[in-house]
């Protein structure tokens, strides 16, 4: 800290306002390194659609269009691609997996955006984390072994019995609930008659509802003894439980982006929660629910390894349409190309097709993918 | 350092140096009789013509043109909105770091346009420090804090030395001295502007441009502030943006008073300087009567 | 005007609406069934976790040091059964992932964040690894397969050994690389504008604000993005099944640090569990392998996940 070069008066030139040639070059440097990062995420890009389209041509010039509709499947090996069968599978495991991520992924946002109080949260957000980091390769092993037998393999057998149960054990959890609120409310100020006739029916049906379904179990496990077989409708369960957290998680980001005042609002005008949360709340989040369900229906299409292991088919499969049988989705007939005995080198135009089926699926879920970020965009905009 | 100190005294001894200057540049007679000699020897520290801001299409400061002096306060004051800070960012061209941020008209430092392309921004924050509206330590310690300039410079040897004799000089040593390696999120909202002083004169600047020090202080860490400035002023020129009238009046040597130019057609405001002059006179005796409604309290 | 008996009886009516507790029945049932959509979430977990761990005691439970250290085999009976290969390629692909995605995906967030002029340009790359991060992971393993194992484009092949650990471990970093981008690009974001001016002010340079300042402060952040991004590489099956992984017989078995063995064939723990799942419909006994394998690689992915949780949550508490 010299005063001199303060006090003196400085015969000043723009020369003498820069900064020494090192630190200059470094910071070049520095900047033409991290463009070369940035460019890499580019040339990613570039490389997949290069490696995909270039294959895939090999496919559309080459193959029989013949072999590509109205096969009795899809038999790679025999020459046969028969679109239709995978493209069918694909859409119904995708049905599937959002019937069951849907709801419980959207319920789950809004209990937890709207209702959960900050402890209850602080539990929850991370259990879903964790499943949302459970590998789908887990959750095929899942599909296949247990949702299969246990919920594919009953339900399929009992669809009546076991909707009624459903249905009873809904009306018991609602009852039981009802039931709680009055005797809380009322402690105190004397029981109410009425509250203690809830209650006891609540009970009561309670009651009715564990015999039931001990008798159901009971009958089930004896008398159907499940095969433990893939099948379309039990990879469609396992996708959708792997698709739960993204639906959760990006209606919630869209819910937590509506501001306070407007939930406050609501409730100043004498709203109750339910009113605020499905009037408000929800309408003006509802850009970004669709966008997590259009996620999510990208995320279930492109999904391998559950439908791969708990699809029910391997190698080739013949075309269904049912649920309840077994078939290869676009990327199962992928991953069971690439993981037979002759592998990847196939014969013909099997390794060509890996690459058309991989250009379809690239091209479904970046459309998707677009119309999903277009409706993101639209959640910032508003608020 | 000659002359420093020979004001510092003066300053100490009358109660403020009746440096005179109007927003042209050109010299009334009065007040130049009571103090000749700094008169004189007023060097110019900056000097700024037709300045413009403009943040993309938004015009934000039209046509500023003033002089610095060499060891004054200049407060720039003015309601909010006026541009004060934006005027104020362009003298260490902390303007090229907004984006779509553009200054037009001429800047010189010391003879020098501080736009000229062969100038490095970098250096000329270096040289013209800065003090921001909040206290803005870095997440390290006391010492890491008052170092940090000097080692991104390159310097690795002596930093004890300057590390001391700043924050001696921002009036925090004593406070401080033995707990350098405490975390500096860790003192007061006025120690840690103080330790953003001594921060800001531990790379040896020139000049110092404090935007709005002490807004987010109590009035007693405001004091401590207002006399470091009158301390350290010895040793550098200061720019100091404010809201407070009265610690315009109280600190400075010269006032440049800007308002908004509202712009009712297009519904914009852009920002325009009123008048500069010795802030004695600003304050008892504006030229423009914008000035006197703004320091008598009738808006603003 | 009122008269004073019509206000005496609006007031008690006001009153007696006030004090009077209706049970809001619909709004319960609401509330019932959202939080019937969480438990039955959270149920299918703990049944996962359950129905993995119960099916993998045959294995873990009487055979753990023999399963860590075995091999693939043909038999479930075998004594030599176990994931040795596969934690040899999952541990190398992690490495992988950390050496090559992670210094260019901070890189290309830095560069985007804090360098990027606003244009066309600069809006079309970040769009585009937005798209990135959305492509189906076996599409990954199509370019992997294309660029590394065939070396269609640069004749790659020759450096990676085709099929080989090294060929799995850049696939499933390019396919972590967005990740990366956009995780660290959010915590870059963070950074608050006073720490940047306050380094500008005392004449730093761009490079040294972003060194001093913007990484130190948004390590934390960049960490969890990483961590997050490695669990996801780690678990992945798919392009691996594309780059060949082995599902059969693997002859070799190379100690855990053997790094020549990188350009071999290879598999990894997801394509252990895929090919037991797989074979277990032949041979029941490989059930218990295939959980056995899935509880090694939870165990992995699990705590790099919640390393990351685990992280983020406190730091999110520290700076409120």
């Amino acid at each position: 800290m010299t005063d001199a070069s303060v006090a003196q008066p400085m015969a000043l030139t723009a020369d003498s306002l820069q900064i020494a040639p090192t630190r200059r070059r470094r910071e070049v440097i520095v900047r033409y390194c991290l463009l070369m990062a940035a460019l890499g995420t580019v040339v990613v890009s570039a490389l997949i659609v290069w490696s995909l389209v270039s294959e895939a041509w090999t496919f559309i010039t080459g193959v029989a269009w013949a072999d590509t509709w109205g096969q009795l499947g899809w038999f790679p090996r025999r020459g046969l691609y028969d679109i239709p069968t995978i493209v069918i599978a694909s859409i119904i495991v995708t049905a599937i997996a959002m019937l069951v991520a849907g709801p419980l992924g959207l319920g789950a946002a809004v209990y937890l955006s709207e209702y959960a109080n900050r402890r209850v949260r602080a539990w929850l957000k991370p259990a879903l984390e964790i499943l949302a980091g459970i590998p789908s390769v887990v959750l095929g092993f899942f599909a296949l072994t247990w949702i299969a037998p246990n919920l594919v393999g009953r339900i399929g057998k009992n669809t009546f019995l076991v909707i009624g149960v459903v249905i009873l054990a809904g009306y018991a959890v609602i009852a039981a609930g009802v039931a709680r609120n009055r005797i809380k409310h009322y402690r105190g100020s004397g029981a109410e008659p009425s509250s203690l006739i809830v209650a006891i029916g609540a009970i009561a049906v309670l009651i009715a509802i564990f015999a039931l379904v001990g008798a159901w179990l009971l009958n089930v496990w004896i008398e159907f003894a499940p095969a433990r077989a893939g099948s379309l409708a039990a990879a469609g369960i396992g996708v959708g439980v792997l698709t739960i957290p993204l639906v959760a998680s990006i209606s919630e980001d869209a819910m937590a982006a509506v501001p306070d005042s407007l939930r406050q609002a609501s409730a100043g005008l004498g709203a109750r929660r339910m009113t605020t949360a499905t009037t408000v709340v929800l309408p003006a989040a509802i850009s970004g629910i669709v966008a997590a369900f259009i996620v999510a229906v990208s995320r279930a299409i492109g999904e391998t390894m559950v439908v791969f292991l708990a699809g029910g088919a391997a190698d080739a499969a013949r075309f269904t349409d049912s649920p309840f049988e077994g078939s290869l989705t676009m990327t199962a007939a992928m991953a069971s190309l690439a993981s037979g005995t002759d592998s990847v080198v196939g014969e013909g135009l099997t390794f060509q097709s890996l690459y058309f089926v991989g250009l379809m699926l690239f091209a479904i879920t970046l459309g998707l993918n677009v119309v999903a970020a277009r409706f993101v965009a639209r959640v910032r905009e508003a608020y | 350092m000659s002359d420093g100190t020979e004001t510092a005294i003066e300053h100490s001894a009358i109660e403020r140096p009746a440096v005179e200057r109007s927003a042209t540049g050109d010299n009334d007679a009065s007040p130049a009789e009571t103090m000749p000699s700094l008169a004189t020897e007023r060097d110019m520290v900056f000097r700024s013509r037709d300045v413009n801001v403009y943040y993309g299409s938004f015009r934000a400061v039209r046509d500023v043109s003033f002089d610095v002096y060499k060891n004054e306060i200049m407060a720039l004051i003015g309601p909010s909105g006026c541009g004060k800070t934006s005027v104020l960012r362009c003298y260490n061209r902390m303007n090229d770091l907004i984006r779509d941020a553009r200054v037009t008209g001429t800047i010189t430092y010391r003879g020098v346009d501080l736009y000229d392309e062969r100038v490095d921004a970098v250096e000329v924050r270096r040289r013209i420090g800065m003090v921001f509206q909040k206290p803005n330590p870095f997440p390290k310690s006391i010492y890491d804090n008052v170092a940090y300039g000097p080692r991104v410079a390159g310097q690795k040897k002596g930093l004890d030395d300057i590390v001391e004799s700043s924050l001696r000089k921002a009036a925090l040593w004593e406070e401080v001295s033995d707990r350098l390696n405490d975390s500096a999120l860790g003192l007061s909202g006025g120690q840690q502007q103080r330790l953003c002083i001594a921060r800001a004169i531990a790379v040896d600047p020139d000049v110092l441009l404090m935007d709005e020090p002490c807004s987010a202080l109590d009035p007693i860490a405001t004091a401590r502030i207002e006399d470091l400035m009158q301390e350290i002023k010895q040793d550098y020129t200061i720019m100091i943006v404010t809201h407070n009238m009265q610690q315009a009046a109280r600190v400075s040597d010269t006032t440049a008073f800007f308002t908004s130019d509202v712009h009712s057609e297009r519904d914009t405001r852009t920002g325009i300087l009123v008048e500069v002059d010795t802030t004695q006179k600003i304050f008892s005796n504006p030229s423009d009567e914008r000035t006197e409604n703004y320091v008598t309290g009738r808006f603003g | 005007m009122m008269s004073r008996l019509s206000d005496d009886r609006s007031r008690a009516a006001i009153a007696a609406s006030i004090e009077k507790r209706r049970v809001d029945t619909r709004g319960l049932l609401f509330r019932t069934l959202l939080q019937a959509c969480l438990l039955l979430t959270l149920a299918l977990l703990a049944v996962l976790i359950i129905s993995v761990v119960t099916n993998s005691t045959d294995q873990l439970g009487t055979r753990l040091g023999d399963f860590l250290s075995g091999t693939l085999r043909s038999q479930s009976g075998d004594d030599r059964l176990g994931v040795h290969q596969g934690i040899y390629g999952s541990l190398w692909i992690a490495v992988i992932v950390a050496v090559l995605a992670f210094p260019v995906g901070i890189g290309a967030a830095v560069y985007l964040e804090e360098y990027a002029p606003r244009n066309r340009f600069t809006e079309f790359v970040e769009v585009n690894i937005r798209n990135l991060a959305g492509v189906p992971s076996v599409v990954y393993g199509l370019l992997g397969l294309a660029l590394l194992v065939k070396g269609n484009l640069f004749g790659l092949d020759r450096l990676t050994g085709g099929s080989s650990t090294l060929s799995a471990g850049i696939t499933l970093a390019i396919l972590a690389l967005p990740i990366v981008v956009i995780t660290a690009g959010e915590a870059v974001r963070a950074v608050p504008v006073e720490l940047r001016e306050g380094a500008y002010g005392v004449g730093a340079t761009k490079w040294e604000m972003i060194r001093t300042q913007v990484l130190p402060y948004a390590a934390p952040g960049i960490l969890t993005g990483t961590l997050l991004s490695m669990a996801r590489a780690v678990g992945e099956a798919a392009p691996l099944i594309l780059v060949g992984a082995i599902s059969g017989r693997l002859g070799s078995d190379p100690g855990l640090l053997d790094l020549s063995a990188l350009t071999d064939q290879f598999t990894a723990l997801p394509i252990v569990i895929t090919t037991w799942t797989v074979q277990s419909g032949r041979d029941v006994g490989f059930t218990a392998a295939a959980a056995s394998a899935i509880v090694v690689l939870l165990v992995f992915v699990l705590l790099m996940n919640s390393a990351a949780i685990g992280l983020r949550n406190r730091f999110e508490k520290k700076r409120g």
